[in-house]
Parts: C-alpha cells; structure tokens; sequence
C-alpha cells in the first residue's frame, strides 16, 4: 500500500506507546542489571587490588626506612665499641672513623662527634664548625643521654639545616659519653620521595607531633588530630599498615595509606587522590557508561521504528478487517433481501392481478357497447378506481423493497428508532399475516434519538423479524416488538412465542454459519451480523429462550448523549441506589 | 344450461368480485369463498360445485391444506390452483396431491375458461362412471 503515514487515532498511539516502554523495559532492564552487577564487582574487586598494592607497597618502604635506620645505628654501635676512649686524640680517631664511613657509605653521614655527659661536644669530624658545641640544654641530647640508643627527630639544630641524629651512649670510666652522628637528610628524604604513584601519590613522615620529617613533594599542613588517630588505631590494631579513605584539607577524596615507623615514632603516610588511584576503574567504568548510552540509544531507536511499524501493520489489518465486516454485512443484506423479495413479489402479484381482472371487466363491458347508462358509468368508474388503489399498493410495496435494498450505508447518524421499527414490521406484516402470525409494536412514544447506522439497523430487525416468522411458520402465533428508555439506554425486545430454540443450540446461535435450516435455506449469518452490528454501536444483544414457550432477543442500545455531565449524574444515582 | 358451476376461494375480495364478474358473464355459475374454512364449509353443505378455483398463498388454512381436505371430504370436485410465480413449487405439489392443474396470476380469461371446462367434464365424467358402475352393480345383483 503506499499510503501516505498519516497521524493514527489515539488508539493506535497509545497502543504504540505501550509497545515502546514493554520493548525498552524488557530490553534495557536486563541491560541495567548485569551493567550494574558487572560493575559494581569490578570496582569491588579492582577497590580490593589496589588496596592490596598499597597496603604492600607502604609495608615494604616501612621496611626499607626501618631498615635503613637500623642499618645507620648498627653502623654507628660498631664504631663506638671500637672507639678506645683512652686516647686523648679522639678528634683524630673520630676523624679517622668518619672518613672510613663515609668511603663505605657515602655522604649518608654528614658528621660524626663525641659527647660528654654534662653535653659539652669533645670530639667531631664533619664540615661544619661544631667542635666545641654544648647540646646540654637540647632536647635530644636529655632523651639519648636516658637510652642506650637513639634517633631523633628531624630539627634544624644549631648548624639551621634540617637533619636528624642518631646517637649510641657508651660508658667509660664511669663517664656516660654519647657518640653522635648526623644523617644526610636529602638522602633519607630521597627514600620517601621515591614512593610515587601516579599523578597525586607521594609519601611523608610524621612525627608525632604532627611534624613533617620528610619534605612532602607537595606543600599542605597535615591535621593533627587525624594523624593522632592514626598513631592509636595503628598501635591498637595488629595490623601494620592502615587504610582510609576520606576527604583531604582541599575536599578532595583520597586514599590514606599509613604505617609506624620507628618503634612507633613517626607516621608514614601515602597520599593518593582516589580519582587517581582508581584511574583504570573510573575508564572502565567510562567505557561501560558509554557502551551503555550507545546501546540504549540503539534499543530506543529500534523500539520506536519497529512498534511504529508494527502499529501501522496493525491498524491496516484492522482496516482490512473493517471492510471485510462490511461486505459480511453486505453479504447477509443480500440473502435477507434475497428472502423478503420472494414474499414481496407475491405482495405485488395480487394487486396486479386484480387491475388485469379489472381491466378485463372494463374491456368485457366496451364489448358489450352498453356502457351508455347510468350504471354502466357507474361499474366503469367503480372499476378505475379499483385500478387506481391496487396501483398505488404496488407503488407502496415496491418503494418499501427499494428503501432497504439500497447499498448499505454504514454512516453514522442521529435518528429515532421508533419510525424505523415501524417500518421493519411493515415490511414483514404481509408475511406475517400468511404464516397466521400476529405482528403487534409497542413502542413507547418520545424515545431518544440514537447514534447508528440507519441501513444497518433496519437490517439487525429486520433479521430478528424473519428468524421469529420462520420459526412460527407452521404453527402461526404472536410476536411482539417492544421499545422502551431504561437508563440511558434504549431497550428493544423481539418477543415470539414460537417454538423456541433448544438449550444446546442457545450458546452457538451467535456463531457465524451456524444454522439450523436445511442446506441452501439461510447462510447462518444473519444473527452473527445482529451482534456485529448492536456490538459495534455499543449496544448489547442478549437472547432468552424456552422450549414451546417463546424466545426473546433484547438489544440494548446506548441514547446519544449531548451532555455527558448528565450520564455522569445518572451514573451517581444509580451508585447511590 | 352454464358451461360450468365453479367455486373462487382467495382471500383478496377484489380480485373474487372482478373474476365473478367476468366469468358470470362467460356462463360460469360463480360461488365466492374468502378462506379455505368458508369453501370447505361451503363445499360440504352441499353445493352443485363442479371446479374449485382455489388461491395457494391464504392466512390462515392455506391452499394446500384446502386441497387435502376438499379431496377427502369431496373427492370428486375437481380443484384448479391458482398461484403467484414465488408459489410454483406448492402449486406442483397440490398436482401430486390430486389437484387437476394450476394457473398463474393474473390468468388469461380464455385460458381460465378452457381449464375450467376440460375440468367439469371431467369430473361429469367421472361421475358418469360411477352412476354406470352402480347401475351395474344394481343390474348384476337383479340378475
């Protein structure tokens, strides 16, 4: 068909937009739910992963700087048993000493010096000008002079340059002496430097005071109260390492790694912004996002184009549908025209019979030449007029047979029912009267005008009628046409009391092509088009039957309503009744 | 001495009154009926009735019916069947049953005429037959 697409009803619109939202439901839901499972397993484990890879990544640089600040105090112990403090040149022992360390160590160790108890330094190696320093009033010193060992913050000193010392207390003579010395702080800081993660991930240490020991590679001011945390959970738990996520000074999440350093000393923080650590989950997550809207955009396009084509499919097929109804009805117009005509031609032969008798009579008389007298006129005009009333008889039967065998006329229009009743049983009342059955209407006066099709109302009674007579044929009886107003509806009944139709045959009569006439008697279509016919204009047709007492058919027919605020009301009432 | 005395059953009046007309005037002696009841009834007070003319399609007891009746009650009187076109096969069927032709509506007079007196002489005939077999009857048991 190459129709044009014109716009469809609403019926037709709705039915698409139903289509749509199954098609996207049921195709886009189980999309949704293994995307989402998907992911949300993905990031679970790939959460789990990295989490796993930090965790080791700080436990082993917890290791290293522990190591490495172990490997200096052993380093350092080694030396001071081998310091003979007998000898007066300590200077030059210390000195000697310092220059070994460094050949093995390199510049790790910055300086090397002796102290007294009362603090005072008596022996030094190095490059600053340190000889005669007096550290009894610096706190490390009150600290390593209580231990046998030990590692100091990071502190500016006297020499102003970040440092840390280690110190290993040695007596002698009943003398406590310390022997000190400084750790390059740019290669210690180099071992936190190196731990570096992507974009945003970097590694510093604390002290418990919340002071930096490291340089961080980048410039913030650590809360102090969270490290504190951190130092008591960590201590707490056995865990060595801890890990958490949360909201950095600047409002951006990330990932905290720590772990103790130095007997529970300092704090060794990783840093990671989370968008960073989790880089390949959030592309994954991105690409899926994106497969996701493609694919919906895809399923979306798809449902609409295929329900608009299957809708329009459909509403075809219901138009194909709708003109084979028609020539059904048409069909069975033309088997009860079929029918009325035979009895109709009878209608007309009589009165045509008696006009040739007539016409005869007249011409018998001309014959006779006695038509001079009075009498004779008298017959003549008597008989003319006989002609002229059968005339007109004929022209009454054969105008009715032309008014219903027209083309059927499907239009919709507004008219009483009444009129059309009556004319109906006009046409059957001929018939009727030879099969000995009484024709009687009871119509109630003022019915409401309906919405229907004329041409196929006439033919829904007109069947009725015909069943009523050829089931009373032999036996003659009554039928009754009855109409009344009932609630907004018009009630039509067809009441006979014929034979009646036995209670096996009650359900299918409504069948198409089911009869109970001979072969070649009737198409068994005339009731099936009644309940096609009363059903489309929203009507109802129901049938009540008892064997030798009768049958009645009962249509319900809607009254066109002008004010539906009326049907409304009518509707109220009877919800309150 | 008329051709033939017949009676017309139908139950349109007009049409009687005309064809009484008609056929009165062709020396026919005509009775009326309007049912098949009132010629049945009429038929068996005793008539001098030789041809019923008698309509098919009546309310009522119809021609059949008739038929069946008046050639049980008084088989000899011959029935003609005069029937519309759409009535043909009932007209055939009064035939089977003993009726002595049909004729369609409206009829040709002369024809009508012809029918009526091939009819009456027959059943003069028959009658004949039956008079002569009881005087034979009558004669063999004399002799």
């Amino acid at each position: 068909m190459n129709q044009k697409p014109k716009s469809l009803s609403p019926y037709y619109r709705s039915l698409t937009r139903n289509m749509v939202l199954l098609v996207m439901i049921i195709s886009l839901a189980p999309m949704v739910i293994v995307t989402a499972i998907i992911l949300n397993q993905f990031s679970a484990s790939y959460h789990e992963k990295v989490f796993d890879h930090l965790e080791e990544l700080v436990l082993k640089h917890k290791q290293n700087i522990d190591g490495f600040l172990e490997e200096k105090l052993q380093n350092i112990r080694f030396l001071a048993d081998n310091i003979d403090f007998g000898q007066l040149e300590l200077n030059g022992i210390i000195g000697k000493h310092f220059a070994r360390l460094q050949n093995v160590y390199g510049t790790v160790f910055v300086d090397l010096g002796i102290i007294n108890e009362q603090g005072d330094q008596i022996a030094y190696a190095g490059p600053f000008k340190l000889g005669k320093a007096r550290y009894a009033d610096a706190d490390w010193f009150k600290k390593a002079i209580e231990s046998r060992y030990f590692t100091s913050d990071v502190f500016l000193g006297l020499r102003g340059t970040p440092h840390f010392i280690i110190t290993v207390r040695k007596t002698w003579q009943g003398q406590k002496y310390i022997i000190r010395a400084t750790i390059d702080f740019v290669s210690f800081n180099r071992l936190v430097e190196n731990v570096r993660i992507g974009e945003t991930g970097f590694a510093y240490i604390l002290n418990r005071e919340g002071r930096f020991q490291t340089k961080p590679i980048f410039d913030f001011t650590p809360t102090l109260d969270i490290y504190t945390r951190y130092f008591s959970s960590l201590e707490r738990m056995a865990k060595d390492v801890e890990i958490e996520e949360r909201l950095d000074g600047a409002g951006v999440k990330s990932l905290y790694v720590s772990a103790l350093l130095k007997d529970g000393d300092w704090l060794l923080v990783y840093k990671q912004a989370s968008r960073d650590a989790f880089s390949d989950l959030g592309n994954a997550q991105l690409i899926a996002i994106v497969f996701f809207v493609l694919g919906g955009i895809v399923i979306v396009a798809l449902a609409i184009s295929m329900s608009a084509k299957m809708v329009r499919r459909i509403s075809t097929s219901d138009r194909e549908k709708e003109i084979m109804n028609q020539q059904v009805i048409e069909t069975g117009k033309l088997a009860s025209v079929g029918e009325l005509a035979a009895g109709i031609a009878h209608e007309i032969n009589n009165p045509v019979a008696i006009m040739v008798e007539e016409a005869g009579w007249l011409q018998d008389l001309m014959e006779d030449g006695a038509f001079k007298s009075e009498e004779d006129i008298k017959e003549f005009e008597r008989a003319l007029n006989q002609i002229r009333t059968q005339g007109r008889r004929c022209k009454a039967i054969t105008h009715k047979l032309l008014s219903f065998a027209r083309k059927t006329d499907s239009r919709i229009e507004d008219f009483e029912i009444g009129p059309l009743i009556e004319e109906v049983v006009s046409l059957s009342a001929q018939r009727a009267k030879y099969s000995n059955v009484e024709l009687v209407t009871h119509l109630e006066p003022k019915l409401p005008a309906i919405s229907a099709s004329h041409s196929e109302l006439q033919q829904v009674f007109l069947n009725l009628i015909n069943n009523a007579l050829d089931a009373m044929d032999k036996t003659g009886g009554s039928l009754e046409v009855n109409a009344r107003q009932e609630e907004g509806n018009i009630i039509i009944d067809v009441a006979d009391n014929g034979p009646g139709i036995p209670k096996a045959n009650l359900a299918r009569i409504f069948d198409p092509f089911f009869t109970t006439k001979p072969v070649g008697s009737g198409t068994g279509l005339g009731l099936s088009i009644c309940y096609g016919i009363i059903h489309k204009m929203g009507g109802e047709i129901v049938v009540k039957s008892a064997v030798d007492v009768g049958t009645t058919f009962q249509i319900r027919i809607p009254v066109k309503t002008d004010e539906p605020e009326a049907s409304d009301a009518q509707i109220q009432s009877d919800a309150i009744n | 001495m008329a051709i033939a005395t017949i009676m017309l059953v139908d139950d349109e009046v007009p049409f009687v009154e005309a064809m009484t007309k008609r056929l009165t005037r062709r020396d026919l002696e005509v009775d009326q009926a309007f049912s098949g009841d009132e010629a049945l009834k009429k038929l068996t007070d005793g008539t001098k009735t030789e041809v019923v003319i008698l309509d098919v399609k009546m309310p009522g007891m119809d021609g059949i019916e008739a038929l069946k009746a008046i050639k049980t009650k008084v088989p000899l009187v011959e029935v003609i069947m005069l029937t519309g076109h759409a009535t043909v096969e009932s007209a055939i069927e009064g035939m089977k049953l003993g009726a002595f032709d049909y004729l369609l509506k409206p009829c040709d007079m002369d024809h009508l005429i012809a029918k009526v007196t091939e009819a009456a002489s027959r059943k003069r005939q028959q009658e004949e037959k039956i008079i002569n077999a009881r005087i034979k009857e009558i004669t063999a048991r004399l002799a």
